[in-house]
């Protein structure tokens, strides 16, 4: 399993085995609070790094999940939709919003590691 | 659930009120019908086998139930209503005389032309006052709500794009200080949205739109002033970039109460812009009436204007309503069944004529003053958003919260039991757990007063430090208590069904299982 990269928009990637899981990260959910809505992209669906690629609603707002990575959805989470729960409860693991192809791998690079985001993350506490 | 610790679930005089399946008395009714004498039935197969459910109630038990429930509203008409960009002012009742005027109330659509003349007259007279409160060309009356006349302006906008050979645009620009329809709205027209950022001090960033500006771009969407409360201050500039590449300007024009007298729109460069009569003109609106956003027209975008209007010709008026016969080919075509919301346009006109050009620019100028006002008195406990003063309505972040363990959630919660409707939160969402307030002109200083005590108490109390579990108790005065707002949308349950009904009838309560 490699290492999670994240985006300034709050979704985290990970590549496995050849594809990408992406989600919203853990500070993300904590923002947005109770998530009431979630809907996920179709397989098939072809992303554009930076272009909006889920939805994810919660009591408070309404929001964009963005594709950190150029590709291709290889699958939505299915269980998503029906228990948008898991977001709040595991949103970086059981809470992925989908699967996707790595059209340019090079995109990573560009991507925060762990230490990165947690910098950005106690700029945006300041 | 019930807020009071009494026998009967009853706060006082604020009765208790089951619904009214759940008071269902079969044997009660609040008429008598003679038998239907016997008839050969035609319905075959198609008959009811089983009745069909109605709640069986005597006549005073009815009027009872609705009394009661309507006295549970909360209303403009019952106390201050702060709810930011929604503009609850007060609705002058002498424009609900004029709207009842038998002459206006109870003719319709369809009568011949020559027996609604002064109908014809008040839209045509109302169409003159926007186009000259705004400076504009022209206008198209009939858009029947907000962001109706988004859309109105944005299909004015395609058609001027197609007619000059320009339909490959196809990407309109909102800012993120832009109300939460005009993407919508976009969208619906056919276009793809992209966002432009908001600066730190909360107007569009003026160089990321310019940057922005390629030969794809159709229109720029701004609200003016903005969803944070704040006037645009480039628009003049920001028009002039957005007309040079090519591409029109929209501004939405919800918070138009702030400018109505003070600001000339077509010296802003404005190529379309919606009015919102329910909100600037005064109608009950939000649950109470209909609403109306007629759209303002420069002269390169009037052409377009949709059928159906007035055409006024030597005193006389008639009404344009097909293209290309009586109202020229470049009309884009129609979007409502018939002339728009009428009975709004007579309320806006009364209200118009009742102020008179004094009055409207007062109007403005007390709704800047009243919102600035809340903005200094609140500013005591509170965190204004964004530096400086504030257009109709003030918006304060959530950092004099911060380790309270106080929401801004609970703050709105606490509200209600002061008796207030709660401000808009979490809205705009540039402001990071934003209270947006817009307390309209119509309100006194002293209620003014009243709610920022209630609020700066609140503030006070929460920054105790040990006050999270109080906050998280409110409201304790209504007629509920907090109401899980994440289930309601998670597992909405949308309509009554009745439980298994008790053997021997269906006279018993049947409390749904849900509940």
């Amino acid at each position: 399993m490699s290492q999670l990269r994240f985006t300034k928009d709050h979704e985290w990637i990970r590549v496995d085995g050849g594809v990408a899981v992406v989600g919203i990260t853990d500070y993300a959910q904590s923002q947005l609070g109770d998530i009431v809505f979630v809907e996920v992209p179709a397989k098939g669906k072809a992303l554009k790094a930076g272009g909006e690629a889920a939805v994810v609603e919660s009591v408070k707002a309404a929001s964009e999940v963005y594709a950190p990575i150029t590709g291709e959805v290889v699958e939505g989470n299915v269980a998503l939709p029906d228990a948008p729960e898991t977001v709040n409860q595991d949103a970086q693991g059981a809470g992925w919003f989908f699967k996707m192809t790595l059209g340019s791998p090079s995109e990573l690079d560009g991507l925060m590691d762990q230490a990165a985001y947690d910098k950005y993350l106690a700029e945006l506490k300041a | 659930m019930t807020a009071a610790d009494t026998t009967t679930g009853n706060a006082g005089l604020a009765i208790e009120q089951a619904l009214i399946f759940e008071q269902n008395t079969d044997s009660a009714t609040g008429v008598d019908l003679a038998p239907v004498p016997h008839t050969r039935r035609k319905l075959g197969a198609l008959e009811r086998k089983a009745p069909i459910g109605l709640p069986g109630m005597a006549e005073p038990e009815v009027v009872r139930h609705y009394t009661r429930l309507s006295q549970k509203n909360y209303s403009i008409d019952t106390g201050f209503y702060p709810l930011g960009s929604c503009t609850m002012k007060h609705n002058p009742r002498l424009n609900e005389k004029m709207a009842r005027l038998p002459g206006f109330a109870e003719i319709h659509p369809f009568q011949p032309v020559a027996t609604v003349q002064g109908a014809l007259e008040v839209t045509d007279q109302l169409a003159k006052w926007l186009t000259a409160l705004t400076g504009m060309a022209g206008v198209a009356m009939s858009p029947a709500a907000g962001a109706h006349g988004e859309l109105c302006g944005l299909l004015c906008i395609r058609s001027a794009h197609e007619a000059k050979g320009q339909g490959h645009r196809r990407i309109v620009l909102v800012p993120e200080s832009a109300h939460g329809t005009n993407p919508a709205t976009a969208t619906l027209a056919g276009y793809q949205v992209e966002s432009i950022p908001a600066t730190a001090s909360g107007h569009v960033d003026f160089a990321a739109l310019k940057a922005r500006l390629r030969n794809d771009v159709a229109a720029v969407m701004i609200t003016n002033p903005n969803t944070c409360g704040l006037f645009e201050t480039e628009c003049i500039e920001i028009a002039a970039a957005v007309h040079a590449a090519g591409a029109y300007f929209y501004m939405d024009g919800a918070n138009f109460n702030a400018l109505v007298g003070r600001v000339r729109i077509a010296d802003l460069g404005v190529d379309a812009m919606h009015i919102n009569l329910h909100k600037t003109f005064s109608q009950p609106h939000g649950g109470g009436g209909p609403g109306a956003g007629p759209t303002v027209l420069s002269a390169a975008l009037a052409d377009f204007a949709p059928v159906p209007f007035v055409v006024a010709n030597a005193g006389a008026y008639g009404v344009a309503e097909h293209v290309g016969r009586d109202a020229g080919k470049a009309a884009f075509g129609r979007m409502k069944g018939f002339q728009g919301q009428f009975g709004v346009y007579v309320r806006s006109l009364s209200y118009i004529l009742a102020l008179g050009i004094d009055g409207l620019r007062q109007a403005s100028g007390d709704a800047v003053l009243n919102a600035n006002y809340l903005r200094a008195k609140l500013s005591a406990e509170l965190t204004p958003a964004f530096p400086g003063l504030c257009m109709h309505e003030v918006v304060f972040d959530d950092t004099w919260l911060k380790g309270t363990g106080v929401a801004t959630l609970d703050i709105a919660k606490a509200l209600i039991d002061e008796g207030f409707h709660p401000m808009t939160m979490y809205f705009p969402l540039v402001v990071h757990g934003a209270l947006l307030m817009e307390p309209t002109e119509t309100e006194s200083k002293a209620t003014l007063d009243q709610f920022a005590a209630a609020l700066l108490a609140l503030a006070r109390r929460a920054k105790r430090g040990d006050q999270a579990e109080w906050f998280k108790a409110a409201p304790r005065l209504a007629p509920r208590r907090r109401l899980d707002e994440t289930k309601a949308a998670r597992k909405p349950v949308l309509r009554w069904r009745p439980v298994e009904s008790h053997a021997g009838g269906n006279g018993g309560t049947a409390r749904q299982a849900a509940e």
